[in-house]
């Protein structure tokens, strides 16, 4: 017998693994570092956040079933999923800084606007050290 | 009641975007590629951890994929900080 909370579970399982596939799919087939890092990041996230929401109806439907453990089983995921959504785009914008300053242009673009700002935090660290 | 049947199919489908992520982790041009290949792979062994921790009912699977988490963020921000070039 399945009860309308099995079906709730069951969609956020399918929302999620969908997501996950979609960042497979956008890491072969965008043109470029920025793009696939969108993709890579946006939709793991995306979908890491519906698989722990289920996880955590799953433990609250057991600790309501009267197991006790089922409530450790929902705050411990609870747990790693703010130290996913605190760390996952954290991460993506440290490469993507990384990304630029070591060189690699967008797919098909023609003027990075971004390009004179590096130079300009040098020149003014030094003019601090001198 | 939800059986761990569904949690272990979801476990196999979440094989797929892992096997295209390697994929782009051998083929990609550049190394940030590589890094952003790395990137997802870990979160998708976070998910599956917490998973797989709800299909068997254990806790201590998912007090892993916490540890597992922070130290896959300071790994890639440690490759960042040496893709980019500066001082530590």
């Amino acid at each position: 017998m399945i009860g309308w909370s099995d079906v709730l579970i069951l969609i956020f399982l399918a929302i999620g693994v969908f997501f996950n596939f979609l960042a497979g799919v956008g890491l072969i087939r965008f043109p470029d570092v920025y793009t696939r890092l969108h993709a890579g990041t946006k939709c793991t996230t995306f979908g890491s956040i519906f698989l722990s929401l289920s996880v955590i109806f799953l433990g609250l439907k057991i600790w309501l079933a009267g197991d006790v453990n089922g409530s450790v089983l929902a705050f411990h995921t609870g747990a790693a999923l703010v130290a996913i959504l605190l760390t996952n785009p954290t991460g993506a914008h440290a490469i993507a800084r990384a990304a630029h300053r070591s060189g690699v242009k967008p797919f098909g673009a023609v003027v990075d606007d971004l390009e004179k700002t590096p130079a300009k935090a040098k020149s003014s660290k030094k003019e601090v050290k001198k | 009641m939800i059986d761990s049947t569904y949690l272990y199919v979801v476990l196999l489908l979440l094989f797929i975007p892992v096997i295209l992520a390697i994929i782009r982790i051998i083929k990609g041009p550049t190394a940030p590629d590589r890094v952003v290949g790395l990137d997802t792979v870990n979160t998708i062994v976070i998910v599956s951890m917490i998973l797989f921790g709800a299909a068997l009912r254990e806790v201590i699977y998912i007090d892993v994929a916490i540890v597992y988490a922070l130290l896959s963020f300071i790994s890639t921000l440690f490759i960042a900080k040496y893709l980019e070039g500066g001082e530590f």
